[in-house]
C-alpha cells in the first residue's frame, strides 16, 4: 500500500494534489475568462478539493448509504436536492427513478387528472415535463 | 489514457483518493458515485471561475486573481474554506518563492536549460504579472 502510495507521484506531501494544468483548462474554457493569475489557478484547485472532501463527507453524513457502509449516487442526489449549498448540482445529479415507478408515476397523474376536473391543468403539464 | 487537450474531467485517481481521505475508513464507494462526485468537482471549477470573473470585471481587470477566488468562495456560500484557501495560499507562495531562488542557484552554476522548462511548466497567460511578481519578490527578500 505503501507502494502505491509512492507511486502517486508522491502527491500525498503536495500541498494540492488536483493537476493545476487541468484544473485550467477547465477555467478556460469558460468564455468571458482572459487570463488567470497563479494564485488564483492554485486556489481554485485547492478550493475544488475543499469541495470534493466537503460533498463527499456532508453526503456521506446525511445519507442513508451509511448502513451499508457506503457513500452512494443517491447519497449525493440527496444533498443536492436537499442542501441550498449544493443546489447548483441538481442538474448534474438528478434523482434516480426505477423505469416501472417512473410508469406508475405516470399512470398515476392520468388517473388524477380524470377524477379531479377542476384540477389546474397547467400544473400537470409542469410535473409530466419535470418527470 | 490518451488525454485531449478538450478534457474538462478532473483525474479518477485523484479525486477517489481525495474522496477516500475523506470519508471514515472502510466505506466503500460505488463507480458511479465517485463519477458523479467528479463531474461536480468540474461544475464547481466552472461556478467558481464564472463568480470569481464577475469580481475581476467589477474591479475592471482582466486577469483572476486570488481576492477574486476568495470572494467567489464567500458568495458561493463557501465561506468555510476562506480560512484553509488563506493558509494554504501563504505556504503556496513560499514554496513558489524557493523555487525561484532555488532556480537563481542554478542559473549560477551556469544550468539555463533547467530555467527555461521551470519557465515553461510556470506560465502560460501570465507573463507579465510573473515578471512583476519576481520583481518584487527579489525586494523583499532578506538574505
Amino acid at each position: 500500500a505503501e507502494m502505491a502510495a509512492a507511486r502517486l507521484s508522491g502527491t500525498e506531501n503536495r500541498l494540492v494534489s488536483l493537476p493545476l494544468s487541468r484544473i485550467r483548462v477547465i477555467m478556460k474554457s469558460s468564455p468571458e475568462v482572459s487570463s488567470i493569475n497563479q494564485d488564483a489557478l492554485f486556489l481554485t484547485a485547492k478550493a475544488t478539493e475543499l469541495f470534493v472532501q466537503y460533498l463527499a463527507t456532508y453526503s456521506y453524513k446525511h445519507g442513508r448509504g451509511k448502513e451499508k457502509n457506503a457513500l452512494t449516487y443517491t447519497d449525493l442526489s440527496h444533498t443536492a436536492e436537499e442542501c441550498e449549498t449544493f443546489q447548483f448540482l441538481a442538474d448534474i445529479l438528478p434523482k434516480k427513478i426505477l423505469a416501472s415507478k417512473y410508469l406508475k408515476m405516470l399512470e398515476k397523474e392520468k388517473r388524477d387528472g380524470e377524477v379531479r376536473e377542476d384540477d389546474d391543468e397547467g400544473e400537470e403539464e409542469q410535473d409530466e415535463n419535470e418527470a | 489514457m490518451a488525454e485531449r487537450p478538450e478534457d474538462l474531467n478532473l483525474p479518477n485517481a485523484v479525486i477517489t483518493r481525495i474522496i477516500k481521505e475523506a470519508l471514515p475508513d472502510g466505506v466503500s464507494i460505488s463507480k458511479e458515485a465517485r463519477s458523479a462526485i467528479s463531474r461536480a468537482a468540474s461544475v464547481f471549477v466552472l461556478y467558481a471561475t464564472s463568480c470569481a470573473n464577475n469580481f475581476a470585471m467589477k474591479g475592471k481587470r482582466k486577469t483572476l486573481n486570488a481576492g477574486d477566488v476568495l470572494s467567489a468562495m464567500e458568495e458561493m456560500e463557501f465561506q468555510r474554506f476562506v480560512t484553509p484557501l488563506k493558509e494554504c495560499l501563504e505556504v503556496y507562495r513560499r514554496e513558489q518563492k524557493g523555487k525561484k531562488e532555488a532556480r537563481k542557484d542554478k542559473d549560477k552554476k551556469a544550468d539555463s536549460e533547467e530555467q527555461d522548462k521551470s519557465r515553461e511548466e510556470d506560465n502560460d497567460d501570465d507573463d507579465e504579472r510573473m515578471e512583476e511578481e519576481e520583481q518584487n519578490e527579489e525586494e523583499e527578500v532578506d538574505n
